[in-house]
């Protein structure tokens, strides 16, 4: 039980939270904008990052940051030209990932542990990695807040927006720059295949609980962290690995939330709704 | 001194020339009715003149600061999305529930503040559309189809309102309609549209014009026409991918 308040515990607390409280809005946008692939192409793109940062012994942080903004870009710059951009994605992920780990395996006489960067050591986070995140959770959560409502009409209809002045390529960029900077600061706590995990399942789960967007984000934000704090605490008493433990109770939640909706919904249909 | 002024527009979509040289100019307080058959370029004429497809010719000038409200004809709505139409009339600024309540009432959807965009009927969620276009209060308002999915004696109160709306606060409308014979009857002028203008000018004019008939039929003005419409025009611009039904 101890194990539950040992310093490097807290420090993983603290580290998962501010995650998953910044990847909430964000997360929200990917859901609502049908992005789900884009989330996956940047962190497995993540890899590449990982492996030139080594190359070049510059911090992983930077060089995932240089990888996942490029890699933002790069898709923008192509959805926008009649690329379908599923397919786009799908090949941006698995070829940015499948190219990261064959140079990785080019890095003379480092032996880096690739698991690491897969799936993240939170509980290894320390104070530097922490300062890290929550500044990159702060800057990411003002940038939402002051972009919110553009972001959301953008979301909802591209002419609307430009019809009220707004530039909708412009929110979308930003959203894709957003994300870029969240995998490059969170993925160490929950490394590259799970960041994407915890930026949609938060989200999906929120989405029945929810009547409006605002809620829908704090209701990501609630169902976030009690993962993030639940899988931590699961990692500590049952020695489960922590980042795939904070996915799964993510994953828990959906099919809790979908499962209640779906209940009241028949419900309602019994009454004679 | 008009509000917008189009000289030769001419648009690609996908490598396709939708518009071709289209001229057109509006002036505070009218109402300009745009007809043509399916995939004539109606919506991006509308599109266009809001910015949302760049032109591959010709220049559209807007009255400096001109505040313009647009319906779109249909909306991209995702399920995914929580959103009740108090908060849609949110964006992108936030209203006072007094001015919310008299554009909505405005534009007869009233009392549908705290109902889900998504779960809307067609013509619930064209009433509300229109009245997030009024909350800017709009020196033009362009309105794409605006009363589809509107039961009769609604299209029929819509274009009163639209009429009301004009008299009182002076906008310009320029709108997208299939019902001829409502348009005939509304309209200060009205445009024929079929990848270039075919013809244009008062109602009257413009159904006794061979262009027109040559797209609608012979009749006059009738609802019918359109559905007599057949592939005899005689431009080279025939882009009608699919007839009215
Ligand atoms: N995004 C697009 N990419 C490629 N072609 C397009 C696109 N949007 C429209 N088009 C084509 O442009 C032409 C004009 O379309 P538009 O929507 O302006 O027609 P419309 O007059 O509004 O028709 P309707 O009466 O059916 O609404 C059509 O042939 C259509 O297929
Ligand atoms: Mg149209």
């Amino acid at each position: 039980m101890s194990l539950l308040l040992a310093p490097f515990m807290l420090r993983a607390a603290l580290a998962a939270l501010g995650v998953a409280l910044a990847a909430a809005p964000l997360g929200a946008f990917v859901v609502w904008r049908r992005m789900a692939y884009f989330g996956d192409a940047i962190s497995h793109g993540a890899m590449l990052g990982v492996a030139l940062a080594l190359a070049a012994s510059l911090p992983v942080f930077w060089g995932v940051l240089a990888v996942t903004l490029v890699l933002a870009l790069a898709v923008a710059a192509l959805a926008g030209r009649g690329v379908p951009v599923d397919t786009l994605l799908g090949v941006a992920a698995h070829g940015a990932l499948a190219l990261g780990l064959v140079a990785v395996s080019f890095v003379p006489g480092v032996r880096i542990d690739l698991m690491a960067y897969l799936f993240g050591d939170v509980l290894a986070v320390g104070g530097a990695d922490l300062a890290l995140i929550w500044a990159g959770a702060a800057l990411l959560l003002g940038l939402a807040a002051w972009r919110w409502r553009a972001l959301l009409l953008s979301a909802v209809d591209e002419d609307l927006a430009i019809a009220s002045g707004l530039s909708p390529r412009r929110e979308r960029l930003t959203l894709m720059l957003a994300l870029a900077l969240l995998v490059a600061f969170s993925l160490k706590v929950v490394g590259a295949l799970l960041v994407s995990a915890l930026l949609i399942l938060p989200a999906a789960a929120a989405r029945p609980l929810a009547r409006g967007p605002g809620w829908m984000v704090a209701a990501a934000m609630a169902i976030g962290a009690a993962s993030a704090l639940g899988g931590l605490a699961l990692a500590a008493l049952a020695d489960s690995p922590a980042a795939p433990s904070i996915v799964s109770l993510a994953a828990l939640a959906f099919l809790l939330t979908h499962g209640l909706a779906s209940l009241r919904h028949r419900g309602d249909c019994q009454r004679g709704q | 001194m008009s509000l917008i002024r189009v000289r030769g527009l001419s648009v690609s979509l996908g490598g396709r020339r939708v518009l071709d040289g289209v001229d057109l100019a509006i002036a505070p307080g009218e109402i300009v009715t745009i007809v043509g058959p399916n995939g004539s370029g109606k919506s991006t004429l509308l599109r266009a003149i809001i910015g949302a497809v760049p032109a591959a010719a010709g220049t559209i000038e807007r009255q400096g600061g001109l505040r313009l409200g647009y319906v779109p004809q249909k909306l991209a709505l995702d399920a995914s999305m929580p959103l009740k139409v108090r908060h849609f009339l949110d964006l992108p600024r936030p209203v006072s529930p007094g001015e919310r309540a008299r554009a909505l009432d405005e534009a007869g959807a009233g009392g549908l503040e705290e109902r889900q965009l998504a779960a809307l009927s067609g013509g619930q969620l064209q009433r509300v559309l229109l009245a997030r276009a009024l909350l800017g209060r709009p020196q033009l308002l362009l309105l794409d189809e605006a009363t589809q999915g509107l039961d009769q004696p609604a299209a029929a109160s819509f274009y009163r309102r639209i009429e009301t709306l004009r008299n009182r606060t002076g906008a310009a409308i320029l709108m997208v309609s299939h019902e001829l014979h409502v348009v005939m009857s509304a309209s200060d002028r009205v445009i024929c549209l079929n990848g270039h203008v075919c013809c244009a000018g008062k109602p009257e004019q413009v159904a006794s014009a061979p262009e027109y008939r040559a797209l609608f039929g012979t009749g006059t003005g009738g609802a019918l026409a359109l559905y007599r419409h057949e592939h005899d025009h005689a431009h080279d611009h025939d882009r009608h991918g699919e007839q009215a039904p």
